[in-house]
């Protein structure tokens, strides 16, 4: 710190300023330890950064939000400029959110931004988790900040969800009455964890205010402390990048913190935070205005949750009676509480899923070089088979809307999505898979014989052939540095025996991963141009699917 | 069956079909308590003879002759002008094709010939009149009060703000917000196709014009928030956010972090 | 540590793949800014042009804050909203705009290559220090000689957070029988839902003479007033009647006198997760559930024949007083609404 020695005036007294700061704080070695990290650009790598700065929004107009909102479900009787519902006794909660839309400057916009913030929060918080997914990037080292990421989600859900039920109007009023037919549904304790949620019977007066705090502290509290874990992991592990040329398993290839990347993160939070700001400047969400106070009797048709919990009511609507049963009187509601067990189920899985891709594979090495989808075609093809079937609970969800839509049967679009929500998530597997191998040759194809130039020449003895372009050294890199590592078959323990989950593993990993395209090797492709006499490829009905294993 | 079949074409049938149908609709109708029946005395003789006609070409086929009604169409003795003026000034009838519900499209018939076959069904039998003027002004209503009639009855099937809604097997509440104060009265008191029929003791006049202020209100004012995205909730919400907001957001990430030329 | 390196650079031993040398970084490519000073000193006015535009954003924001008032109706709050929303947009987008342009174009954009730690964990240095000081601290403590204060400390913590547990006792009363009684009773009279909770004046009870066939009305009791908690009975207790055509009814022997010339009332709370059943169609006489489209069908008893539900919806016997106003015979014979795991321990009031 000696800029202090510099003539110009202005910047000793920066200097100074720093100086000052540098004496108390040490700022220096934060400086010298995050000013020049590493972060690649690649746009997929921002999506996380979308549900990180819809957060901070989150909590921007959240606090706002707090400063006018009252948690009570005391009777008042509406007065305010809504015609519509001027003389209607209202609960305290519901009459402070239409003064917050109506009579303060400003709050619409900010109760819209923050209802739109969530939504993109938690549509951008899964998209990132899909590109973690699809690229391999939740293996070792980086497992547990995959698990925090679905810690991440299920918190985000339910802070979504209790600030979805705290306006106390029609439309949430009909959800928490649905969180109380799921709640109740639980076999032995149900009915008591309802009763003890709502302060009684449903809906009660205490559940306003049990929502409040935990949507405005409890759950946003274990949200930060979350993100400070996975913000601190990603530092640790740096984040990972492409398969590229210079890119290695020990490096990471980009722009530093200081000045760029800080510049264009920068940059983006203000993107996000426009982007929000423009759609609530222009586009109604939750005009709760419309839906009245809650009343346990009326209910609008077309009554859904916000998208996140839309798969949970898919569920609900997807699923038969004939699930419910009575063993000695008691009933099991598998009909109801199959909703909890999946989004469980889902959710659990997802969360071991690295645990289990290094069983299977018998992999325990680091992994920083992203795989490209299609070099992982299992994985992409579980990955989609996962989307399929949480998309088809998903528009379960609005199977009313979309019947009317398309002037279709109500009975039959649920009937369709009943056929889907089996079939559909095989269909996409096998499927996926299938391109994924498919685009896998064609990289093979297009290492081996290189670019078509479109320049036809004919040989010495007649026959026609298309010139070939060789790709660069950098473009085959790109296709070639990956691994398709076979199926291990089983292996005897310490006692020289086979286990029984050994073998069930090495079946699964045949089944899994006995078929693969392996990279093109430097043989391969010295073999494939020397059959053609440098540069030229022809048409020799070779088996392009050399690569293929089976 | 055969048997019925058979009898079914007896000559007596008709009369006796004729006979049940004024027990099960007018009867029914009589018992409303104070409710505005149309008279047949509204109509002129010339009107109703002109209606007829106009009912024996264009409705008889599934209505039967006299109204008595047949396999394709219910009998309309007793359903009164209303219905008639309902279904045939909002073009549901008559039906374009047998379907899960009869659709909306342009009145095959002009305001004169409407009221003529309206004036001929009413002379039929006792049921509700095309509703007055007085109940159809929205300024005398109140929006408010007609706000928790129409959360209670009419919202689980058309939305809260009548944006229509899903029914079984392919049958559906209409959106409200292009409905005429004068259909929307219609429908409620004569329960065109499955909608329930709202008679003045369940819904009296006021209480009506209450509905239709509301409907109207929420219709016509434009919502605060900005666009309506189809009042349709959370799922348009949700669309919207992905297919809008993400895809936006991922162009901008795609243009940060795309290299500069 | 970070190693600083210019671009090109090789970053460290370039491990080969597949028999493929890794060709290393590509070189890099000079932007246009980066050779051009008129494409700089362009880049530089355009991003101060967008800096401006959010000052003029801002600026517009605090005009339009006062210039349009939300006042009275709707369309006043959507002008104000979409005035000052679009100048946050623009006082948001500027700044961003304009900060991700200079990074583009203006800052140095050369890749940089950045070393990893050959291990995720700390260097075999720092895991024998850490051991060390935790063996350190065992010994000093003495946690591993002292067995009995260890053990209790042990079995203190993990039972100390039971009272943790406890307080939370008084969230809620114990169910009791709340879920197996509603307001109707004997005598109760049926009277129209309104949209709220009927004052004394506001209470409509309901003749059998006004239910005409194909009518469908929204029902509560008449003494909802009365009760503690309005709402909580009201979920209870709401009813839909409707009037079908005797003929159409297949009515149980059981039930034959629980209805009234084909007047039928059957709880409006979904038997599979309480959702208002509502939709009622009067040629079908099928009543949909519109939250998951559980279908009921009136004329047998409401038995489900279509959806998620299981239980038809409880049918609430009714006959009609001296005045000709229709009356509740008893309770509901089953509970109403959701199934809950002690549906079936006891009896309702009925």
């Amino acid at each position: 710190m000696s800029t202090t020695q510099q003539t110009n005036r202005a910047t000793a007294i920066v200097g100074d300023v720093a100086q000052w700061t540098e004496d108390r704080t040490s700022a220096s070695k934060a400086v010298r330890e995050f000013g020049r990290k590493i972060f690649p650009s690649h746009w997929s790598f921002m999506l996380g950064e979308v549900a990180l700065y819809s957060f901070v929004i989150l909590v921007l107009t959240g606090t706002f939000l707090t400063f006018w909102f009252k948690p009570a479900m005391a009777e008042v009787i509406y007065n305010g400029p809504w015609t519509p519902l001027r003389g209607v006794t209202i609960s305290e909660a519901y009459q402070s959110t239409l003064e917050i839309s109506f009579e303060v400057r400003g709050g619409l916009f900010i109760r819209q931004m923050h209802h739109w913030a969530a939504l993109l929060f938690m549509a951008g918080l899964s998209i990132h988790a899909l590109r973690v997914f699809f690229t391999g990037a939740f293996r070792k080292p980086r497992e547990l900040n995959w698990v925090i990421g679905i810690v991440l989600s299920m918190v985000g859900l339910g802070a979504g969800f209790t600030g979805y039920s705290l306006p106390d109007d029609l439309l949430s009023g009909n959800g928490l009455r649905i969180i109380d037919g799921l709640l109740k549904s639980i076999p032995l304790v149900g009915t008591y964890i309802s009763f003890f949620l709502f302060g009684g019977e449903f809906p009660g007066i205490d559940i306003v205010s049990r929502l409040y705090s935990l949507h405005i502290m409890i759950l946003p509290a274990v949200l930060i402390a979350l993100i400070g874990v996975h913000m601190m992991f990603l530092v640790i592990h740096k984040h990972t990048h492409w398969a590229g040329p210079g890119h290695t398993e020990k490096n990471v290839v980009g722009e530093p913190v200081l000045p760029s990347f800080a510049a264009k993160a920068g940059g983006f939070f203000f993107m996000i935070f426009a982007v929000i700001a423009f759609i609530s400047a222009l586009f109604t969400t939750n005009p709760i205005w419309n839906y009245g106070p809650y009343d346990p009797s009326p209910v609008s048709a077309g009554t859904q949750p916000d998208w996140y919990v839309g798969w949970a009511d898919g569920i609900l609507r997807i699923m038969p009676g004939w699930m419910e049963f009575y063993i000695f009187g008691y009933p099991i509601s598998l009909n109801i509480n199959i909703a909890i067990i999946i989004m469980m189920g889902f959710w659990g899985i997802a969360a071991i899923w690295p645990w289990i891709e290094s069983w299977l594979l018998k992999d325990r090495r680091e992994h920083h070089i992203l795989d490209r989808p299609r070099n992982a075609p299992t994985r992409t093809a579980l990955g989609v088979a996962a989307v399929v079937w949480y998309a088809v609970m998903w528009a379960g969800a609005s199977g009313d809307l979309v019947a009317v839509f398309f002037h279709m049967s109500l009975n039959d679009m649920i009937y369709i999505f009943r056929v889907l929500f089996i079939v559909g998530p095989f269909i996409a597997f096998f499927l996926t898979r299938r391109i994924c191998i498919s685009l896998q040759r064609k990289d093979r194809e297009l290492v081996l014989h290189g670019h078509e130039s479109g320049h036809i020449i004919r040989l010495p003895h007649g026959e026609f052939q298309e010139r070939h372009i060789p790709l660069t050294p950098h473009e085959s890199w790109k296709l070639t540095a990956f691994e398709a590592p076979p199926a291990i078959p089983a292996q005897p323990g310490a006692k020289g025996k086979v286990s029984g989950l050994e073998r069930v593993r090495a079946a699964m990993a045949k089944y899994f991963y006995e078929e693969r395209v392996t990279p093109v090797t430097k043989a391969e492709l010295d073999a494939a141009h020397g059959d053609h006499h440098g540069e030229v490829e022809g048409d020799d009905h070779r088996d392009h699917s050399a690569g293929l294993e089976k | 069956m055969k048997l019925l079949a058979a009898r079914r074409r007896h000559p007596m049938a008709l009369v006796v079909l004729l006979l049940v149908g004024m027990l099960l609709t007018g009867g029914a109708y009589s018992l409303f308590t104070g409710n505005t029946t149309a008279n047949a005395e509204e109509y002129s003789t010339a009107q109703v003879e002109e209606g007829q006609k106009l009912f024996v070409s264009n409705c008889a086929t599934c209505h039967g002759m006299n109204a008595e009604g047949s396999e394709n169409g219910p009998s309309l003795i007793g359903v009164g002008a209303a219905a008639v003026d309902f279904q045939v000034s909002t073009g549901r009838m008559p039906l374009q094709m047998h379907g899960p519900q009869a659709q909306v499209k342009e009145p095959q018939f002009s305001e004169e010939e409407i009221a003529a076959m309206a004036g001929y069904v009413a002379s039929l039998g006792p049921g509700p009149a095309v509703p007055d003027e007085e109940w159809l002004n929205t300024a005398e209503g109140d929006s408010a009060a007609g706000g928790g009639l129409f959360r209670t009855n009419c919202a689980m099937c058309h939305n809260v703000v009548g944006s229509g809604g899903a029914l079984t097997r392919g049958k559906y509440a209409p959106n409200l917000s292009e409905v005429s104060e004068k259909h929307l009265y219609e429908a409620m008191q004569t329960g065109p196709q499955n909608m329930p029929i709202f008679n003045d003791a369940n819904l009296t006049p006021e209480e009506k014009r209450d509905v239709i202020t509301y409907v109207r209100e929420v219709s016509e004012t434009p919502s605060a928030g900005g666009f309506k995205l189809g009042s349709l909730g959370p799922v348009a919400e949700g669309l919207f956010i992905w297919f809008f907001g993400l895809a936006g957001v991922i162009g901008i990430t795609v243009w940060l972090t795309a290299r500069s030329k | 540590m970070t190693s600083i390196e210019s671009s090109g650079g090789q970053g460290g031993q370039l491990a080969e793949m597949n028999g493929f040398a890794n060709p290393g970084l590509p070189e890099h490519k000079p932007r246009i800014t980066d050779s051009s000073p008129t494409a700089e000193r362009l880049a530089e006015r355009q991003i101060a042009a967008w800096f401006i535009v959010s000052m003029i954003g801002t600026i517009w924001f605090i005009v339009a804050y006062f210039l349009f008032p939300v006042g009275d109706s709707g369309a006043l709050v959507r002008i104000h909203t979409m005035a000052i929303g679009l100048g946050a947009t623009a006082a948001l987008a500027g700044i961003g705009i304009g900060i991700i342009l200079w990074a583009k174009t203006l800052v140095t954009d050369a890749e940089i290559v950045e070393d990893r730690h050959d291990k995720g964990g700390g260097t075999e240095e720092d895991q024998a220090i850490a051991l060390e000081i935790l063996n350190q601290a065992k010994d000093e403590s003495g946690i591993a000689r002292r067995s009995l204060i260890r053990n209790t400390l042990i079995a203190a913590v993990a039972i100390a957070p039971l009272p943790a547990i406890l307080v939370f006792r008084d969230l809620g009363p114990l169910p009791g029988d709340k879920l197996f009684t509603t307001l109707w009773g004997p005598g109760v009279r049926l009277c129209k839902d309104i949209g709220m909770i009927p004052e004394q004046s506001d209470i409509m009870p309901i003749r059998a003479a006004d239910v005409t066939i194909g009518s469908a009305f929204h029902v509560i009791p008449e003494n909802l007033r009365d009760s503690g908690h309005p709402l909580d009975e009201k979920a209870k207790a709401a009813v839909l009647l409707m009037r079908v055509d005797p003929n159409e009814l297949n009515t149980d022997p059981d039930r034959e006198s629980w209805g009234v010339d084909g007047i039928v009332a059957y709880s409006k709370v979904c038997t599979h997760v309480g959702c208002p059943v509502a939709l009622y169609e009067h040629q079908t006489h099928h009543l949909l559930c519109p939250c998951h489209q559980s279908t009921f069908d009136v004329t047998n008893h409401c038995k489900v024949i279509f959806g998620p539900a299981k239980r038809p919806l409880p049918q609430l016997p009714i006959a009609v007083d001296d005045e000709g106003y229709l009356v509740a015979q008893s309770d509901f014979t089953e509970p109403v609404g959701p199934t809950f795991w002690e549906i079936n321990t006891r009896e309702t009031n009925a």
